[in-house]
């Protein structure tokens, strides 16, 4: 199965994909990614990543630092846009749609694909506030009572209900860490995405915090798919059904996570799950 | 003991008892001790600096606040200011309330005789001092025929002498009798004992100072150029003093340049110019009302320390002033004038209210033009602009436009604004315009910084739920940054408030009366009253020019604590 992307050309791929866009592991794909490179002025950054990621679940970037996992992570809501000496080539489309098409509105994207940083990053607002302001740039709440209720269900969803349905109107910033994580995963789900990408989410968090919100994303694989980048190998362990490994920019193997962990196919991975080097 | 043998390698263990790092430790601690010590001296020295200044603003700002006033009964004669008795506004605005002033005045100074001396009475009212009264027949015509109990405001000088910065005086009553020749003209008092031994002494003493001032001061001159001109008037004077001293031990003429003797007696006030022991002879400056003998303590000897030719009121001025004082008819109130006036000539006359109107509406332009420009040209720059060579050299311009010597601007303002727009001189508008771009380099400035302090995360949270670039600036990054942006902007207000430069060459440091009405009155500002102020020769200006100064130190404090409190309200909110 792993061998398939390496037999084909990018481009004989894709228009396979675009007939039937299935995953290496025969589920149906959501991200799929051909021949990406991503160029930080004269850095080569990304070499030539070819993935397919599955609709519903949560796939695992892992790698040593430095490796271009998280680059790769914000190419698929094309958050590089932002640093501009950042150059990105290939294509990566998601329900077969080109997101580096130029008559794609990127703000449309970005309310598809949501993303979750590795520090908790809350508005210095209310609670309320943060959850509500991504329905409420979108159009997405028609009243108040609307707007309240996707309000609760994102925070209910997010786990973080029980915790501050007293308290909507405190700030977001006076929450504890794993909170605020949690808040930042309810304003991601507010807008209703398709795509949640995660970039290291439980970096800055205590043990029991990050349990909480690993608990979070297992619950929430039902329904989204999951992208997280993670140095933990445990972690990848624990909530992943799929794992990337990236090495100096390139996608050295992807596949079901117990088959990455136990029998991988490139030494490389060997090298890196073992401890050897990273 | 053991001794603790170290390996070739190491250095020797460290021994903290031992006599090089006690002396090491106390070597530190000297360092550090004077390190503080320094710190301390230097804040110090600093606070000795301001608080000298403001104490010394304070202390000769603080006499203009208050102003003189004589009340006096005043009958508001029909047929001075009404004659036609028809009470129209316009006749009644225009008539000679000056006149009623001076006959009140001449009421309550009885027996001033003579052109010169009537002219010098009327010369301690100001020359508004008419100005309450007509106020008054303006609000109520029906107080003419009346008498009626107004404050006349004071000349500026007279205001100084009552306030005490013109002479001590001293008054000594006399132990023996005293009885005068006459009770007006040229009097010569003859008193029982000795009476005047001490006064003629304490002259003869301040002549003989005199002399060794003036021959110690010959010989500085003579030693640097003996044909000086200086030398030779200060040898005339010295021999003329010299002659003036060789009179007999008991007896001594006065003149201007001399402490001013005078002698109350019989309810009236002798000039003296001779004096001898037991004799006095001067010329009356109030009347006496009799030639009765004075009885011991009924009558005294009143010295004004400073000689006539040195001061602004002379001794007739500061007997009337006196004589009005003792009778209770002198008033010291509130200088309402100051804060409800524009300039004038006359020092008593001229308030603050003019330039601080010109100062406002100046700002108000400013604010309006320099801080939507400045944070958008900011936004732009910062968020936005492309980077490349061209914004490059817009950023850099941006920055070296702070440095630019504010008269610059000023020129640009007269050469754009007035001759190019055809803008009107003087007017706050071309101020405010002139200002703005000063401020807006520092504005500009101020408001990149406080976007860049934002932390990105925010911002990237925000594209993150799909806002786009320009609503994740405007919703979140410009509102944290706006306490920031704030302070900038009030310390460019500040900067634009205390500037005068820019202002000279747009006509706005004016003499300028009326209190501006609108952008495009003539006006003038703050600073540049105070400079205008600080150039005049009239002494009461000096204390106009503190008060002017704190005034604006007032301003600028409440602009300053206006911005502390929008941004504590600013900062809970978030």
């Amino acid at each position: 199965m792993e061998t398939l992307k390496v037999d084909m050309t990018a481009a004989k791929r894709l228009e396979a994909e675009r007939i039937a866009p299935v995953t290496s592991a025969g589920l149906p794909a959501k991200v799929v990614a051909r021949d990406v490179n991503v160029y930080y002025g004269e850095k080569h950054a990304l070499k030539s990543v070819n993935v397919d990621i599955p609709d519903r679940g949560v796939t695992a970037f892992i790698g040593p630092s430095g490796c271009g996992k998280s680059t790769f992570l914000r190419c698929i809501n094309r958050m590089n846009d932002t640093i501009s000496i950042c150059r990105v080539t290939g294509k990566i489309t998601i329900d077969n749609q080109d997101i580096y098409d130029p008559s794609l509105d990127v703000v449309q994207l970005r309310a598809r694909v949501g993303m979750v940083f590795q520090k908790p990053n809350p508005f210095p607002k209310s609670i309320f506030d943060n959850v509500a302001y991504g329905p409420r740039i979108h159009g997405l709440a028609k009243s108040r009572t609307d707007l309240e209720e996707i309000v609760t269900a994102s925070l209910e969803k997010a786990g973080l209900w029980n915790e501050v349905k007293d308290r909507l109107n405190d700030s977001g910033t006076g929450l504890s860490g794993g909170q605020q994580q949690r808040l930042c995963i309810a304003r991601a789900i507010a807008v209703n995405p398709d795509v949640i990408l995660m970039d290291e989410p439980c970096s800055a968090l205590d043990p029991i915090a990050t349990a909480k919100v690993e608990t979070l994303i297992d619950e929430l694989r039902g329904n989204y798919c999951i992208i997280i980048v993670t140095h933990s190998m445990q972690q990848a362990a624990r909530v992943s059904q799929r794992t990337a490994f990236f090495h100096l920019g390139t996608l050295v193997e992807e596949g079901p996570t117990e088959k990455i962990f136990s029998a991988p196919s490139d030494p490389r991975t060997q090298d890196y799950i073992t401890g050897r080097t990273g | 003991m053991t001794d603790i043998t170290a390996t070739p390698m190491l250095p020797k263990r460290v021994r903290f008892d031992s006599e090089e790092m006690v002396a090491r430790v106390k070597r530190r601690y000297r360092s550090e001790r004077l390190f503080k010590s320094l710190g301390g001296a230097a804040l110090l020295l600093t606070a000795v600096f301001v608080v000298t200044v403001l104490l010394d603003i304070i202390y000769k700002g603080l006499p203009a606040f208050t102003q003189h006033h004589l009340v006096l009964d005043v009958p508001v004669r029909a047929d001075v200011i009404d004659p036609k008795g028809t009470k129209n506004p316009e006749d009644l605005r225009s008539a000679d309330y000056f006149a009623l002033m001076r006959d009140a005045l001449a009421t309550a100074v009885p027996g001033i005789e003579g052109r010169v001396e009537k002219k010098r009475l009327n010369g301690i009212l100001s020359s508004g001092a008419g100005n309450e009264l007509r106020d008054r027949v303006l609000a109520d015509p029906s107080i003419i025929g009346t008498t009626v109990k107004v404050p006349l405001l004071l000349s500026d000088d007279s205001d100084i002498y009552l306030k005490g910065k013109q002479t001590r005086v001293t008054e000594i009553p006399a132990r023996g009798t005293a009885v005068p020749s006459a009770t007006k003209g040229e009097i010569t008092i003859t008193s029982s004992g000795t009476e005047f031994a001490d006064d003629v002494a304490v002259l003869k003493k301040a002549i003989v100072n005199r002399i060794a001032e003036l021959k110690s001061r010959l010989t500085i001159v003579e030693t640097r150029d003996p044909q000086a001109a200086e030398a030779t008037s200060l040898k005339d004077e010295i021999a003329a003093l010299e002659a003036h001293s060789s009179q007999p031990a008991s007896a001594e003429t006065l003149d201007s340049k001399m402490p001013s003797l005078l002698v109350a007696i019989n309810g009236g006030l002798v000039k003296l110019s001779s004096i001898s022991d037991s004799s006095a002879t001067g010329t009356a400056l109030l009347p006496l009302q009799s030639t009765n003998e004075a009885a011991p303590g009924k009558w005294s000897v009143v010295t004004y320390d400073k000689p006539e030719s040195n001061r602004k009121t002379g001794d007739l001025e500061a007997a009337v002033l006196e004589k009005l004082r003792a009778d209770g008819k002198v008033e010291n109130k509130f200088n309402t004038i100051f804060f409800t006036h524009g300039d004038s000539r006359d020092a008593e006359l001229a308030g603050i209210l003019g330039s601080l109107v010109g100062s406002v509406l100046m700002l108000i332009v400013t604010i309006a033009l320099a801080l939507p420009f400045g944070v958008l040209a900011a936004v732009y720059l910062e968020e936005f602009a492309p980077k490349n060579k061209f914004t490059n050299l817009i950023e850099i311009n941006i920055n070296n436009l702070a440095a630019v010597p504010s008269i610059v601007f000023g020129l640009l303002g007269l050469a754009v604004f007035l001759n190019f727009f055809g803008l009107p001189r003087s007017a706050p508008l071309v101020g405010g315009l002139v200002l703005a771009l000063l401020v807006l380099p520092t504005i500009i400035i101020a408001a990149r910084a406080s976007m860049r302090a934002v932390p990105p995360s925010i911002k990237e949270a925000a594209l993150g739920v799909g806002a786009s670039h320009q609503q994740a600036i405007f919703h979140h990054v410009l509102p944290l940054a706006t306490p920031g942006i704030m302070t900038g902007t009030i310390i460019g207000m500040a900067h634009a408030l205390g500037e005068t430069a820019p202002l000279l060459m747009i006509g706005m440091l004016a003499f300028i009366v009326d209190v501006p009405q609108g952008f495009t009155d003539p006006a003038t500002a703050l600073p540049a009253q105070i400079y205008i102020w600080s150039d005049l020769p009239e002494q009461a200006f000096e204390a106009k020019t503190a008060a002017a100064i704190m005034v604006l130190l007032g301003v600028l404090l409440l602009m300053n604590g206006l911005a502390i409190w929008l941004r504590s309200k600013f900062e809970r909110r978030w």
